[in-house]
């Protein structure tokens, strides 16, 4: 997609929109430790806003990745209290689970895209979290306002013309974009995004958290990211979580934050 | 012999490490079985030396191939042929669920795919021809035990890669789905089964051109296809009519194999 083209939506690829409502993640006391490995987290907790955008980082190992992931139990949380877009979630059942992630688009850090399928058929996918059956496993059985949905969200993300291209013919930051399209496919309330920058070159890795946060923007949803480069920490949030020693240990407004603030941190850490 | 190679020989390590007397007894007990085998089961010199002959001899009267039956061969040959593709076709669609039932993390539950994985070592160890001869007993004589027979042998050859296939997929699509929401009928119909397909469909050509070998030789115990003519051919000495129908059955297998192998160099 053209980062430009996003420019116009929200000038200089920023966010210009705080979030002013109701609190859509609550943590209390969160701990989690790998069997009897370090202890990742240790009385973790956080308040993030409807419609806000939240830039996680940290040194490797600190648990940004696995508190975004204990959000929506990809990850079992070891202890500890999660309010997630008004659901208890260490104590919903299956279905219920299912429901909430439903709700919620999470972004990987690898595509984790079927590369042998069409981005089209990738993108129908996303209909899943609101459908089930035969016609939503590939673009040739889905309904027509699924197909015509699913080139939309393409669209969105600048890949309408690689609709029917397989995903293993795609560039790294093509694919991510098509990953960030069978996301919107999900109509999501709330985007989780773990280091969707990171496997990217620097071009594309802009373009891809551009393209997040102008869509977030659009859709007045929640954004949480981690990201290990700080530029983007700071262009594309309005605050600033540094995890470090298990818990939050810097949380700022993006605008007061400078690169080389956040590069102490991490090298303090 | 100088001082240093005088030194050095003495901590020469022996050619022969100490043997363990439990290794010792069971490899002189494997190497006396394998003797005892060959004396008692194997041929003699003697009956080699008679032997050898008599195969010349046979293999002289095959020649020339009768041809004057050669049309009813060949309709024989595609019966067989289509009671491979059958019993290849009824075993394949039946190993994708048998396969995700054995395959770990796809299974609904570990006791079930421990039934499945028991369910296709049975299948995979009892024999085709066995299979066959029960089938002739429940089905009766003809093609129908031949096509069970063989969709059970694939069964247990082609579930067992079929799961190992769909195990080995990349668990990145699948966790994705799963974060969106997604069933677990839809993550292996969306995610698992594309990823595994190429595969799968190697597994499928290769076990099409073993129920091929195998429907050959199923009519030996009345389960349908060419192996009943080719019965009768020896039961009467005629050898030639037996020429022309090896002939035949010699080209189908490797016709097959040779398009499977093209097939799945294609493929993968």
């Amino acid at each position: 997609m053209n980062v430009d083209a996003f420019q116009k939506t929200a000038p200089g690829g920023a966010v210009t929109r705080a979030g002013t409502g109701a609190a859509v993640i609550s943590v209390r006391g969160l701990s989690k430790q790998f069997g009897t490995g370090p202890i990742v987290m240790s009385g973790l907790d956080l308040d993030v806003q409807q419609g806000s955008k939240v830039a996680i980082i940290g040194a490797n190992g600190t648990g940004k990745s696995t508190l975004i992931r204990m959000l929506v139990r990809l990850v079992e949380p070891g202890g500890g209290d999660i309010r997630l877009l008004d659901e208890d979630v260490r104590s919903l059942g299956s279905a219920s689970l299912k429901r909430l992630r439903s709700r919620v688009g999470f972004v990987f850090q690898r595509h984790n895209l079927v590369t042998r399928l069409s981005a089209l058929t990738n993108v129908v996918h996303g209909v899943q979290s609101r459908r089930s059956g035969p016609r939503t496993w590939t673009q040739l059985l889905a309904p027509q306002e699924v197909r015509a949905e699913a080139l939309h969200c393409l669209e969105r993300v600048g890949l309408a013309d690689k609709a029917m291209a397989r995903v293993d013919t795609l560039s790294g930051g093509q694919s991510q974009r098509v990953a960030v399209a069978r996301m919107l496919m999900q109509r999501p309330e709330l985007v989780i995004a773990d280091e969707p920058d990171a496997s990217l070159d620097p071009k594309s890795g802009e373009e891809v958290m551009a393209t997040l946060a102008a869509l977030a923007s659009e859709q007045n949803a929640t954004l949480i990211f981690v990201s290990h480069r700080m530029e983007h920490a700071i262009r594309f949030s309005e605050r600033i979580i540094g995890l470090g020693g298990g818990r939050v240990a810097l949380d700022k407004p993006s605008h007061m934050a400078s690169e080389a603030e956040l590069t102490r941190f991490f090298h303090h850490d | 012999m100088t001082d240093a190679k005088k030194s050095m020989a003495g901590h020469l390590p022996p050619r022969i490490e100490r043997v363990n007397p439990l290794t010792f007894t069971l490899t002189f007990a494997v190497a006396a079985f394998i003797i005892w085998s060959l004396t008692t089961a194997g041929p003699s010199i003697d009956q080699l030396a008679r032997g050898l002959p008599n195969i010349g001899n046979i293999l002289s009267r095959m020649f020339p191939p009768d041809l004057e039956r050669l049309d009813r061969i060949l309709w024989s040959l595609f019966q067989t042929f289509q009671m491979a593709v059958a019993g290849c076709a009824i075993g394949l669609i039946l190993s994708v669920p048998l396969g995700i039932l054995a395959a770990e993390g796809l299974s609904p539950h570990p006791a079930i795919r421990t039934a499945a994985r028991s369910l296709i070592a049975v299948f995979r160890t009892v024999p085709d021809l066995v299979w066959a001869l029960i089938f002739v007993i429940a089905v009766g004589l003809g093609s129908p035990a031949g096509v069970l027979a063989i969709a059970i042998d694939v069964m247990g050859f082609a579930a067992r890669f079929f799961a190992e296939a769909m195990e080995e997929t990349d668990k990145g699509p699948r966790e994705a789905l799963s974060a969106l929401g997604a069933n677990k009928l839809g993550m292996i119909m969306s995610a698992v089964l594309p990823a595994a397909s190429p595969a799968m469909i190697a597994t499928s050509l290769y076990c099409l051109e073993k129920a091929t070998r195998a429907s050959v030789v199923l009519g030996l115990v009345g389960a349908g296809g060419i192996g009943v003519e080719l019965k009768v051919a020896f039961d009467l000495f005629a050898y030639q009519t037996a020429a022309t129908i090896i002939l035949v059955i010699l080209t189908l297998v490797i016709t097959v194999e040779q398009t499977g192998g093209w097939l799945r160099r294609k493929i993968i």
